[in-house]
């Protein structure tokens, strides 16, 4: 298909054919990464850069290596989002940014809606690399491309997403972007980590953990926030990791060739035991190197296309 | 002088008149009310009002000026226009400005710009608490001697339930009701927007609507207890509306009041993140829409109240969660108002009472009714006028609106206070 979009913001504005274009460029990057020299022309003379209020070390090293292996130049910029409001705001910053003329801007933010408010305001792609509880669709679409990977499809597979749903964004994108797939998905946590209404996205919603893994082909544990624990959405890591933990004993209720993932970083012995995280059913660190391949396709699409195309052109005009 | 407002049909649901007449205005007040075509002797200034609806000027129960403090979104004079701009003709000012109006020198200063202005006349609220803080209350001896005519702690909740039984007894003494912020901020947190699918999509923390019911049945028990008088602001759920219609049933002396954004607007309007969609307490579910319409129209909610909140640009046009809470609403109510007759929802009669001579009565102000006598605050609309609502239509300062661009009925043509005209559009 022809790529068009000039931001990626959320799996909930992606369609199943963008999608489909992204897992697919991301299989052809994948190859790049394996290679001696991994690197090749597509990006280059262009700049991406990473906006981040939050830091994350992961996400935004990932997007890095990503544009260096297109030979994007890359510029990381990381204010302090406390400063926001005193003095400079938020788009203050990115209009000087876009000044600067990059391709690209990726931006990590921790209010929800950060992303979509800059991609109206700058003509520049905008990809959301996380914003608040909101949306983190890079992170969906290398879960996806695991999920594909190993499974061959996801339509039809069932897939138990287990953690602090409310606060999740990776929740949240992975949920869209399954649903979207056709995938069955299962969301399962303590009350207070379930938001209100979320069955409205056709997910069923699970309190015990056994039933929700139940011939699960999918098992994604999400990070507990350890500082969430002010709000006392759970009494303490010992109760959670007994209800809430993913085990040896408790992983003998899926199926016997299901794949375990998480997003990262690990909180060992609390959501996910060390024996189920290093064992060969985690696709954890296979994740990590699809991430690669994932960024350098969204960011292929966005900024990497012949001259001519609508979108290299908007991008022009918008200078 | 008199003033003579020939050819209209008049609308007073304070006196139950619904009929073509002529208004005679003599030294700022009613002389007489004539039948269309009576002669009468005098007129120096003749208002031809034909085809237009004259009732007694709108009284808004609940308005930020901003002034002093807060210049840059409103002055007393920019809300007072955008007021008489919006067939207003009295507002009821917060005490959230800064200093707060917790002193009588803070009360003294608004009354002072108020008549500088000379436009709508300017009723201040007092804080109810020292500093807003919940804590101690203010001198409210003094503060009513200085013209306040009620307190609020608006924008914030009197959250220590003895306070606020020692804070509605204190005021009832004086005749005097304190109005409420009803929402427990606990619950509340400091969300955004109302909790519910829309703010799980969004990623946002949500609101309960149980934050408020919870306070106004905490209220409504207090009120109870003490017999004094409660009026409950902007309230937006289906829950505390319930609450109120009990309570009102067992003859506790509540009143309470509605904002046009909350009988029009859903979360769902809330969109990708349009901060002009942002207030406290926020937009709510359709069922509560639903049930704020059924209670304007059954007698539960006694006026509707803008809850008028300029912010300047600045403090809108950034993310979602920082964004200030709030909407101007001098502008829109009317037409906004006559969305729901036009719909059907409520009577014409019903409306301007909802306007006028109801939330009078909550805060025993003297106006609201266009009987012989009276002070001749008049507002003049013109019900088939069509318009769509733009910058330029708003007076105020700030064009903080989620109506912008909207397709509005009826419009406001003229606002007379004490018999003077303070607006006029052709
Ligand atoms: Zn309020
Ligand atoms: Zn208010």
């Amino acid at each position: 298909m022809m790529w068009t979009r000039k931001d990626v913001l959320g799996l909930a504005d992606l369609s199943v054919d963008e999608i489909q274009t992204i897992l697919d460029t991301a299989e052809s990057f994948k190859e790049i990464n394996r290679r001696e020299i991994k690197k090749v022309p597509t990006l280059r003379g262009k700049t991406v850069v990473n906006l981040f209020y939050e830091p994350s070390t992961r996400t935004r090293t990932s997007f890095e290596i990503a544009a260096k292996r297109l030979s994007a130049d890359t510029v990381n910029f990381t204010p302090s989002s406390s400063s926001v409001g005193k003095g400079e705001t938020l788009l203050d910053t990115v209009r000087n940014i876009e000044a600067m003329h990059p391709a690209v801007i990726v931006v990590r933010h921790p209010n929800a809606g950060t992303p979509h408010l800059l991609s109206r305001r700058v003509g520049i792609s905008v990809v959301n690399a996380g914003d608040g509880a909101h949306e983190h669709p890079s992170q969906a679409l290398l879960d996806m491309l695991m999920i594909r990977e190993a499974k061959g499809r996801i339509e039809g597979l069932t897939i138990s997403i287990v953690g602090d749903i409310s606060h999740s964004r990776v929740a949240r994108s992975n949920i869209l972007g399954l649903k979207k797939m056709g995938a069955n998905v299962r969301i399962c946590g303590p009350a207070t980590m379930i938001p209100p209404a979320i069955d409205r996205l056709g997910v069923e919603v699970f309190h015990d953990m056994d039933a929700a893994i139940h011939d699960a082909d999918v098992i994604m544990m999400l990070r507990i926030q350890l500082e969430r624990q002010t709000g006392a959405l759970f009494p303490s890591n010992r109760e959670y990791a007994r209800f809430y933990g993913l085990n040896e004993a408790r992983l003998e209720r899926a199926k016997p060739d299901a794949i375990i993932m998480h997003p990262g970083p690990m909180n060992r012995g609390v959501e996910i035991s060390s024996d189920v995280a290093d064992s060969t059913r985690s696709k954890i660190l296979d994740q990590v190197s699809n991430g690669v391949a994932v960024r350098m396709a969204i960011l292929y699409l966005l900024a990497g296309r012949k001259a001519g195309d609508e979108d290299a052109d908007r991008e022009v005009e918008g200078h | 002088m008199r003033t003579l407002i020939a050819k209209s049909r008049v609308i007073d649901p304070a006196s139950g008149l619904d009929e073509p007449r002529d208004i005679l205005i003599e030294d700022g007040r009613i002389l007489d009310l004539v039948r269309p075509g009576e002669k009468v002797a005098d007129v120096a200034e003749r208002i031809d009002a034909k085809g237009c609806i004259a009732t007694p000027g709108f009284v808004d129960l609940h308005v930020h000026l901003r002034e002093p403090g807060y210049e840059q979104k409103e002055t007393i004079a920019t809300g007072c226009m955008a007021a008489v701009s919006g067939g207003f003709t009295s507002v009821c000012s917060m005490a959230n400005t800064n200093p707060v109006n917790d002193h009588s020198s803070v009360t003294a200063l608004i009354l002072a710009k108020a008549k500088e202005a000379d436009l709508a006349r300017v009723y201040p609220m007092a804080a109810v608490t020292k500093g807003l803080a919940g804590e101690s209350l203010t001198e409210m001896g003094e503060l009513y001697e200085h013209g306040v005519i009620g307190f609020t702690d608006d924008g914030r909740c009197v959250m220590n339930a003895a306070v606020m039984r020692n804070a509605l007894v204190y005021a009832n003494s004086f005749g005097v009701p304190v109005s409420v912020h009803a929402i427990d901020e606990h619950l509340a947190g400091d969300a955004p927007m109302n909790s519910g699918f829309h703010s799980m999509r969004l990623g946002l923390r949500g609101v309960p609507a149980a934050a408020e019911d919870t306070m106004v049945a905490r209220d409504v028990v207090l009120s109870a207890l003490t017999g004094a008088r409660l009026h409950i602001q902007h309230i937006s759920t289906k829950g505390a509306i319930e609450i109120v219609r009990m309570a009102k049933a067992r003859g506790v002396p509540v009143t309470c009041e509605a904002a046009p954004h909350h009988f029009m607007l859903i979360d769902e309007d809330v969109g990708e993140y349009d901060t002009n969609f942002k207030m406290a307490p926020p937009l709510r579910g359709v069922d509560d829409r639903e049930a704020v319409r059924e209670a304007l129209a059954d007698g539960t909610i006694d006026a509707i109240a803008t809850d008028h909140a300029p912010h300047e640009k600045l403090v809108k046009d950034c993310e979602f969660e920082k964004a200030a809470n709030g909407i101007i609403g001098l502008e829109t109510a009317f037409s906004l108002t006559w969305e729901l007759v036009e719909a059907g929802v409520i009577s014409e009669m019903r409306a301007i009472e909802l306007l006028t001579v109801a939330p009078c009565k909550a805060f025993n102000l003297p106006h609201g009714t266009l009987t012989k006598g009276a002070l001749a605050d008049i507002t003049i609309f013109d019900p088939k006028a069509t318009y769509t609502f733009t910058t330029d239509r708003i007076y105020s300062l700030s064009k903080n609106s989620p109506f912008i661009g909207r397709a509005m009925k009826a419009d406001v043509k003229r606002t007379l206070v004490g018999g003077r005209t303070v607006f006029a559009r052709d």
